[in-house]
């Protein structure tokens, strides 16, 4: 992986390059959350953050976005994504995010809709420091290796720049004096010792992610699921923060002269009641219990069993933003056992 | 699937316009649609299995999935059965002979017919389940040489209920495949058939087949399956061997929306037909 180093100085000159290659997002602060917003000039970044509340997804698989019009004389598709947009300040776990979402949409039967924002969609990422809610280095997304056009690294005065793609490559040459590829033994130790700081800060006790697999089978007729079911609102925060949850449903839309509309994807949660629903009211999942336990057995079982590695990419949103603490950790502690560890259940 | 994508060369969301060209009430809440694509072109390119499925579309209503009910053997019109359960159903049995919709698809696994070739089959229907069982009925009618026995077992609440009532009459009369139709209740006492459970239907086959040799197909309503899994595993059919179709909501077809997970699996794409052996462990199936 070609590296170079760049100044911090040089860092609003980098940005004034990258803006004029495509729209240019980045995490900027509104009121106490992070979003990924676009960025008119270098000063509004703020890259001292964990977490925005929603991922790089929204860029792939926004909230809502309409796939077709439609009027009296037919149908039109509609493909967004003409223009490039480039994402800065991508931590690790978003970044596998994207992996995760491009096998599902582009890996069996491609989706023509998320393939069109994925082509012109640029990620650099932005190494990052953890709080408490982190748990990427127990699902091993703490590192990337791929997945992303460029990578800075903050070493205080200077970034270690990674270049991840041709694309990024074409960025960096394109940068010219801006980038050094001087790289000596100081900066390597200057590497080596923000790794094992970051390392150290990682909260420790955080459940195994490797074994989950075997203790959700193991533990798929617990009562722990009715103690969550029980306490879940089926509100679907879970699911829209979710950085590798993609699931839609699709609806169309009329407008008011009764004569146009537009069809629409909109994001959806396996935890909200009408999921599971065919025709004629038969509900598959008819109480929250079953459809939490779909949440996360899919999330932490079956992706195991089907990719090696678990839906769940550490980022610690729903830790945060769950309103009743339901959550991969305390999911996962109270099928280890330590139920009354996770006190909001034994309450 | 690979047929299907060559209908889908430009994405795999296009659809196509389909003329209604014929209908006819099945029962009170069922109705029978002949349709054919528009371009003459599409139509002949549209190659299925039985047991594929597709989405129908309304502009300002939506998409639903059916079940194609006439068989590949059958090139120049598409068939289905539907019952009038939600707002698509309704707004479709609105549309008149000539209306236009639009179609796409095959969408799932469907039945791979070419390995059944020279086994006994045993098709078990219940309810609407004999919509899609209907396409692999017409297959083993019209390629009836490549088949040991055939035996089609069909259960409906009432002679009112039984979708394709006169058709089966028919197909029983043609005798080219052992058609059984059973009713749960015959309120008049004139059923000419059996009365019971379609369940009861199987354990009169003891004796008669091959079981090393026989492979079951099975649709009908979720409450069915365990109970004919049950006698099938009496009469020593394989596990391997009982193939079932399921139905779960979907939204696309092609393993991108997620509703119709089940486990680890996806039942559009690795489905809607599965082998009993490989989802009875799974505790979500039925």
């Amino acid at each position: 992986m070609k590296t170079y180093i760049m100044e911090k100085k040089d860092f609003p000159d980098f940005i004034k390059l990258l803006q004029s290659r495509g729209k240019l997002f980045g995490p900027i602060k509104q009121k106490s959350k992070y979003s990924f917003e676009e960025i008119k000039d270098a000063s509004e970044l703020d890259f001292d953050y964990q977490r925005t509340v929603i991922g790089i997804k929204k860029f792939l698989t926004p909230p809502k976005y309409k796939t077709m019009t439609f009027d009296k004389e037919g149908t039109e598709d509609i493909f967004d994504g003409d223009e490039t947009n480039i994402v800065m300040g991508v931590h690790p776990c978003d970044i596998h995010s994207v992996k995760i979402l491009d096998r599902l949409f582009l890996a069996n039967i491609k989706d023509p809709y998320y393939a069109k924002k994925r082509e012109n969609l640029i990620i650099i990422g932005h190494s990052c420091l953890p709080d408490d809610n982190c748990l990427c280095h127990t699902t091993g997304t703490d590192m990337v290796e791929d997945g992303f056009d460029l990578f800075l690294t903050d070493l205080g005065e200077y970034y270690l720049v990674w270049v991840g793609s041709d694309q990024g490559l074409s960025i960096t040459i394109a940068a010219g004096n801006l980038l050094s590829e001087k790289i000596d033994q100081e900066n390597i130790r200057d590497y080596v010792s923000w790794q094992q700081k970051r390392a150290s800060m990682f909260k420790e006790g955080m459940p195994a992610f490797k074994y989950m697999a075997d203790i959700m089978n193991l533990n798929y007729d617990s009562p722990i699921w009715d103690q969550f079911g029980e306490k879940c609102l089926s509100c679907g925060t879970c699911s829209l923060v979710c950085p590798t949850c993609n699931c839609f449903n699709v609806d169309d839309v009329i407008l008011m002269n009764a004569e146009e509309g537009y069809r629409e994807r909109q994001l959806d949660s396996c935890t909200l009641p009408h999921y599971s629903v065919v025709a004629g009211e038969h509900d598959f999942r008819p109480n929250r219990t079953a459809r939490l336990k779909l949440y996360y057995t899919h999330k932490l079982m079956d992706y195991i069993g089907r990719w090696g590695q678990p839906g769940c990419v550490g980022c610690g949103r729903c830790v945060t933003y769950c309103p009743v603490d339901i959550n991969v950790v305390t999911v996962s502690n109270a099928l280890f056992g330590e139920v009354c560890e996770t006190k909001e259940v034994c309450e | 699937m690979t047929e299907a994508r060559n209908l889908n060369q430009e994405h795999s969301y296009k659809d196509f316009p389909v003329e209604i060209i014929g209908m006819k009430n099945l029962t009170s809440d069922t109705r029978y649609f002949k349709v054919r694509f528009v371009s003459e072109e599409i139509q002949n390119n549209f190659i299925y299995k039985p047991g594929q499925f597709v989405l129908f579309s309304i502009p300002g209503v939506g998409e639903a999935t059916f079940s194609i009910s006439s068989p590949p053997t059958r090139r120049d019109f598409v068939e289905f059965g539907m019952r009038k359960v939600g707002t698509f159903t309704e707004a479709f049995f609105k549309l008149k002979e000539g209306d236009i919709f639009h179609m796409r698809g095959p969408y799932g696994n469907g039945f791979d017919m070419e390995s059944m070739q020279g086994r006994d089959l045993i098709i078990v229907a219940g309810g609407l389940g004999a919509v899609p069982l209907r396409s692999v009925l017409l297959y083993a009618e019209d390629r009836r040489e490549e088949f040991n026995q055939v035996f089609f077992l069909n259960g409906a609440r009432s002679p009112d209920d039984m979708l394709f009532r006169e058709d089966f009459m028919a197909m029983a009369a043609r005798g080219i495949l052992d058609t059984r139709l059973a009713v749960d209740e015959d309120p008049t006492g004139k059923w000419p058939y059996d009365v019971g459970f379609v369940t009861t239907l199987i354990p009169k086959l003891e004796g008669k087949i091959d079981p090393e040799k026989t492979t079951a197909l099975i649709c009908g309503p979720p409450v069915m399956y365990k109970f004919v899994i049950q006698e099938l595993l009496k009469l020593n059919v394989p596990k391997d061997q009982i193939l079932m179709t399921l139905e779960r909501r979907m939204k696309c077809g092609q393993g991108h929306c997620g509703h119709c997970v089940i486990g680890g699996r996806y039942t559009c794409l690795d489905g809607p037909i599965f082998t009993y052996y490989d989802v009875q462990h799974e505790r979500e199936l039925i």
